[in-house]
């Protein structure tokens, strides 16, 4: 089975922060890494490739020094990477994204199973993955969190959901999202670390990958972000003085109130 | 102190920590109760392929030497003594094959190990013969084309876990120690099994088996060199092995070490941090001191070994002795500096003294180590008149 993973390069969302004048992300001094929902991705790869044999290839877009993701990838054994790197391709929305992932993906050579992080801790959009599936054409099931089967033509997988867990069959070539469940990352290997220092990254262009500059980046976008800002803190609270198991009570109303937790049926 | 490693070793080092931090940290206290052996840790380490460190690169490993297999052990020790036995131990088991068996045995052997999908054990203690291992009883008589193994063996660790074990056994009795001889045996091996698990005082992560053979009947080519060879084979293979036993000490005096300066740092006494007072800054100090001693004696006995000298059995039974009865000081002095915290199992270095005694204990206690040295004087100094 030829598995490709896609792969994003994010700051180490633990210890970034606003910047409180310009309301960007403060980039400086935080460190990149593999978005964490992506490691799971790698994860279920390496278990597939595990069961059935086959090779695994990362995909990634971003600047130049995003080639440290792939080659962090090459050191958990993965076969081969492509990165996908251009100035045109700066700004991309997850709509421009997925045209340039698309490309990378047939430049690849295409692959059985498309294996994504179910979002990316920068953006939390959720719709790359999606997206890819529509622009290649293929089926695609997201929060995928384990499987029952895997055979040529199909894989049987368990997708999570609020409220249960789905069986859905899906026909190959085709696409999942997957989620933390899916199984812990392992660490990386010696064997794989060392083969990583000495990797080439593969990069290719817009030009390349038979994109026009209109397709990716900015132009090729239908969002654009206007503004990032951290909510403000009201500086309010409320003390709950009550016996434990009321007061723990009342927290609970006052959560679903404000919508931040939801209560099972 | 920068110790001037190599590019790879520094990786070895920094995946070994990752390791430890990640997966054997938050578990240790959990295995040490439960007294469970690490399946999923000796699995992880597998997939970093660590099990091949010292494997050659023929036989699918890394080809690392005795400093590699320190800076590993050591890191993971640092962390879990339990969990680092459980793995050296395959190291342990291996050697007698690395050092003394054919091709066709490194091969099929070997490979297994280097993998991960085999641990390996080693096994000379018996009931009656510890410190003096020429007292073992076990025997093996060729019948045929098979050897025929009778006998057990005690306090074997990875005993049960272990697909692959090198044992020693008794060939010839009328030869003494050069009746001896060294056998690979395969945990489906009819007449082999396992027989109690011991209950211990530490390293609880780790399995401590006895092993008994029954009219266990193996071929005859899974002899280790030759008939008469074993005790030969059991020395060398403690040769190299011993200053992975120091890293382990080293390893768990420094995560003593690292408990003991946070604790001292923030635990308020007399309105200031303990550290402030002379007393417990001066017992730090002595710990520091002592494990940086240990480990530049581990060091560099290690890249003595690696360079291909012979004379080594000197050097590493002081690479064993010296940071073990460090660790055993330095671990006595942590739970000393976090006091009544330091005697209760919320923290780890009630865990880490018990740990480190069996390091002063086991393959060879450190008194067969002084014999080891002393020997080696009485020789060296005899050549000199």
């Amino acid at each position: 089975m030829k598995i490709i993973v896609c792969l994003k390069q994010v700051p180490d969302t633990a210890h970034v922060k606003l910047d409180p004048v310009t309301h960007t992300l403060k980039r400086e001094g935080v460190a990149a890494i593999i978005n964490p929902f992506d490691l799971f991705a790698l994860e279920a790869a390496l278990r597939l490739r595990e069961q059935v044999g086959g090779a695994i290839h990362v995909l990634s877009m971003g600047p130049p020094q995003a080639a440290e993701a792939i080659k962090e990838a090459i050191g958990y054994g993965v076969d081969e990477g492509l990165l996908l790197s251009d100035r045109a391709f700066a700004g991309a929305d997850t709509w421009a994204t997925t045209a340039a992932l698309a490309a990378g993906v047939r430049r690849m050579g295409g692959a059985d199973l498309i294996i994504c992080g179910k979002q990316a801790v920068d953006g939390d959009t959720a719709q790359v993955g999606p997206g890819l599936a529509m622009r290649l054409g293929l089926p695609q099931v997201a929060f995928v969190k384990g499987w029952r089967e895997v055979a040529a033509g199909h894989l049987v997988v368990e997708r999570q959901m609020d409220d249960g867990v789905d069986v859905v069959r899906l026909p190959l070539p085709g696409l999942i999202t997957v989620v933390r469940e899916v199984g812990e990352p392992r660490p990386p290997s010696l064997k794989g670390k060392m083969r990583a220092k000495k990797y080439e990254v593969p990069m290719a262009g817009a030009a390349v990958l038979g994109l026009t500059e209109a397709q990716v980046g900015l132009a090729g976008s239908f969002t654009q972000v206007v503004e990032v800002f951290a909510p403000q803190a009201s500086g309010q609270r409320q003390m709950i003085e009550a016996p434990a198991q009321e007061a723990g009570r009342l927290v609970v109303d006052y959560l679903v109130r404000d919508q931040i937790i939801r209560l099972g049926s | 102190m920068d110790y001037f490693l190599s590019e790879e070793q520094i990786m070895i080092r920094d995946l070994c920590r990752q390791i430890a931090e990640e997966r054997i940290k938050p578990v240790r206290a959990e295995l040490d109760e439960k007294e469970e052996f690490p399946r999923e840790i000796m699995k992880a380490l597998a997939q970093a392929d660590l099990y091949g460190l010292i494997i050659p690169e023929q036989y699918g490993g890394l080809g690392g030497g005795c400093l590699e297999n320190c800076i590993a052990v050591e890191e993971l020790s640092r962390a879990c003594v339990g969990v680092s036995t459980s793995f050296a131990a395959s190291f342990l088991g291996a050697y007698p094959i690395l050092l003394f068996g054919s091709e066709d045995q490194k091969s099929r052997y070997l490979s297994q190990i280097a993998t991960g999908e085999q641990m390996a054990a080693f096994a000379l203690t018996e009931s009656a013969a510890g410190s003096d291992a020429g007292a073992i009883q076990t025997q093996a008589k060729l019948v045929g084309g098979e050897y025929i193994l009778n006998g057990s063996k005690q306090w074997i660790t990875n005993g049960g876990e272990a697909g692959i074990y090198s044992v020693i056994a008794i060939t010839d009795r009328s030869k003494g120690p050069r009746g001896a001889s060294a056998f690979i045996v395969e945990a489906g091996d009819p007449g082999f099994s396992t027989g109690k698990k011991e209950v211990k005082m530490g390293i609880r992560a780790s399995t401590t088996a006895e092993l008994i053979f029954h009219d266990c009947r193996i071929p005859k080519d899974r002899l280790i060199g030759r008939e008469g060879l074993g005790f030969v084979v059991a020395m060398r293979t403690f040769d190299k092995s011993r200053p992975g036993v120091g890293a382990q000490a080293v390893g768990l005096a420094q995560g003593a070490l690292d408990e003991a300066a946070a604790f001292a740092r923030t635990r308020k006494q007399f309105d200031k941090p303990i550290i402030n007072f002379q007393a417990v800054a001066h017992m730090l100090a002595d710990m520091a001191t002592k494990i940086e001693a240990g480990r530049a004696l581990v060091y560099s006995v290690a890249r003595y070994m690696d360079s291909g000298a012979k004379d080594i059995s000197k050097v590493s039974a002081m690479a064993k002795l010296f940071p073990t009865d460090m660790a055993m000081d330095v671990t006595t002095q942590a739970v000393q500096v976090l006091g009544g915290h330091g005697y209760m199992r919320d923290y780890p270095v009630e865990k880490m003294m018990r740990d480190a005694k069996v390091l002063q204990i086991y393959e060879g206690t450190n008194q067969i180590q002084r014999n080891v040295i002393g020997q080696e004087l009485n020789k060296e100094y005899g050549r000199r008149d």
